[in-house]
């Protein structure tokens, strides 16, 4: 059974953002692989670990930079990468039709992605695989299980929790939660140097959507701060819930 | 091309609040509204979206609709689109929307902007803002296909009711039991009888500070004097003292309720991108310094375990 995991090289999630010329900069910002994926990949791992899965495949679409992602990935125990070089301004859309036409071309059984990118917010990139290839797709996993050609898995759905089965090939999104990511060893690291990654051009595909501006929130004034004795700071505050917020009390 | 399509959330009949919000939300478009919901002996519910000004009520009933599933849902509303043709849809920022969303964007090869916290739509076209990176900027988007799709973020679309006619509408059913490739197995309701994070007024969370499941049982008792939603930073998380559906921040769930009271926590880069959209802030924290203080509007320097159980004895009275 071939594994392939979609990763998506993000900034790290402590990252300040801050804006030049209108958009974000990533100056001085720390790169990693969205912590979503990073789970995908250890689930990918564990599949192969398990006598599962042979081969674990990441494939990355974005610039020559989403190669130290791959090799992170690899270096976490992954066998092969695939970059696919495609412009980081490149949408939901754009996105899921290039790494698609990869995943095409290797017809794993199944795909991993994290559900969401930390960047984009966008969780949109694994259903859109799902639909282009024709396979069915899971969200939000917590946990999953492999037998008879099927998948079993667990999501993190609204108000409780789903167990659903799909058919393989399919496409399982993970949430962060799924699993604890090894950090890469340095046998693992020495080892990811000789793995074989190759590259492909994206094809040319044009966005649904397009990005009008760039902004930061509205930053957040402090307000009032107050320190005593518990009594007082304790009546103080409910107080203010009381006659500021205007809280309900059950 | 004419009207706006707001998808009901709903779940064994009970409609989630955001179904509501965007109706609001759509009427001040100016176009025809209609609300779309599918299920099993869903008409009956009509009238409730009549009330926040749904001019039309698509009603999709059958077995295979019961309950969500992306084939047969996906299958049914392409269909739909295709035959009355609507200028914009709304979906819920939900579990079930995104991937409803998501899946008949791709099949409809179209774009579509989620997590959605504010919208601008005429003539279809559709401009909206979007929160990324967890909170810490906004994009503002446009959608260049039509129909223009969204999925709207709970909480942020102010409700308003208004009188709308309601009329329900019975499309043909174009999905069948082949398009279902998803079999539910089994959902396992959560045991909380708490609100939920996203959709809470009052959410109340814990972090380090807590020290473990006692400092936890403050913060329970705080929150359920409220009706309020607990949630947690990644430190109780990761401590095993809450489960992860619960963490709020960059990689958990990001809140925007009305107050928000943090207890024994420092506010983390990635736990203020999750939160500070809340209208109110509240925190306890021992350190003057801790980065909270700065996006609260009413922060006590105190020990939760102290002072939790005035709060409490004063909300009582």
């Amino acid at each position: 059974m071939k594994v392939l995991v979609c990763v998506k090289q993000t900034f790290d999630t402590e990252a300040k953002i801050e804006l030049k010329d209108g958009k974000i900069s990533d100056a001085g910002i720390n790169l990693i692989i969205n912590p979503y994926d990073e789970v995908a990949v250890e689930g990918g791992i564990q599949l192969k670990e398990k006598g599962i899965a042979k081969e674990v495949v990441v494939v990355s679409a974005g610039s020559d930079k989403a190669m130290d992602a791959i090799r992170t990935a690899l270096a976490m125990g992954a066998d092969r990468g695939i970059l696919v070089k495609q412009d980081t301004a490149a949408d939901e859309y754009a996105r899921a039709c290039a790494l698609a036409a990869v995943i095409k071309g290797e017809s794993p059984d199944i795909v991993l992605a994290g559900h969401v990118a930390a960047d984009d917010g966008s969780s949109q990139v694994p259903t859109r695989i799902a639909e282009i290839l024709g396979m069915p797709h899971v969200n939000v996993i917590t946990a999953l299980e492999v037998a008879g050609g099927k998948a079993t898995c667990t999501s993190e759905a609204d108000g409780g929790t789903q167990v659903t089965e799909v058919s393989l090939p399919a496409v399982i999104s993970s949430q962060v939660s799924w699993n604890e990511p090894r950090y890469p060893s340095m046998k693992g690291i020495m080892a990811a140097k000789k793995k074989p990654v190759s590259t492909v051009d994206s094809p040319a595909v044009a966005n649904k959507v397009a990005i009008v501006s760039v902004a930061l929130p509205p930053s957040k004034q402090a307000g009032i701060k107050i320190e005593d004795e518990a009594a007082v700071t304790g009546a103080k505050l409910a107080d203010w819930m009381l006659n500021t917020v205007k809280v309900e009390v059950k | 091309m004419a009207g706006t399509w707001v998808i009901v959330e709903q779940k064994g009949g009970s409609i989630r609040k955001v179904t509501y919000e965007m109706l609001s939300e759509a009427k001040k478009w100016g176009d025809e509204v209609s609300a779309i919901v599918f299920g099993q002996g869903v008409e009956a519910l009509a009238p409730e979206f009549a009330k926040f000004g749904a001019d039309k009520v698509y009603v999709v009933e059958g077995d295979i609709f019961a309950n969500y599933n992306t084939g047969a849902y996906v299958a049914q509303l392409a269909a739909m689109i295709n035959e009355y043709q609507p200028n914009a849809i709304m979906f819920a920022h939900t579990f079930n929307g995104r991937d409803f969303a998501s899946r008949l964007a791709q099949k409809l090869e179209a774009g579509l902007a989620t997590d959605v916290i504010k919208a601008s739509v005429s003539a279809g076209k559709g401009v909206f803002t979007r929160s990324i990176y967890a909170g810490k900027a906004l994009a503002e988007v446009e959608v260049t296909t039509v129909p223009v799709l969204a999925t709207i973020r709970a909480g942020v679309m102010e409700l308003a009711e208004s009188a709308g006619a309601g009329a329900v509408v019975k499309p043909a059913i174009a999905a069948s039991a082949a398009d279902v490739y998803q079999v539910v197995k089994d959902f396992i309701p959560s045991v909380s009888a708490r609100p939920e994070l996203t959709e809470a007024d009052v959410v109340v969370s814990g972090g380090r500070g807590c020290k473990g499941p006692e400092g936890i049982k403050l913060v329970e008792q705080l929150a359920d004097m409220l009706g309020a939603a607990l949630g947690g930073s990644r430190a109780s998380i990761d401590s095993g003292w809450l489960g992860h559906e619960l963490q709020v921040g960059q990689t958990g769930k990001v809140v925007n309720p009305n107050l928000y009271i943090a207890c024994g926590i420092s506010g983390a880069i990635q736990h203020l991108a999750g939160m500070s959209s809340s209208k109110f802030i509240a925190c306890i924290n021992t350190d003057t310094e801790a980065p909270i203080f700065n996006v609260s509007d009413f922060g006590v320097v105190g020990d939760l375990f102290k002072v939790i159980p005035v709060v409490c004895s004063e909300l009582k009275k």
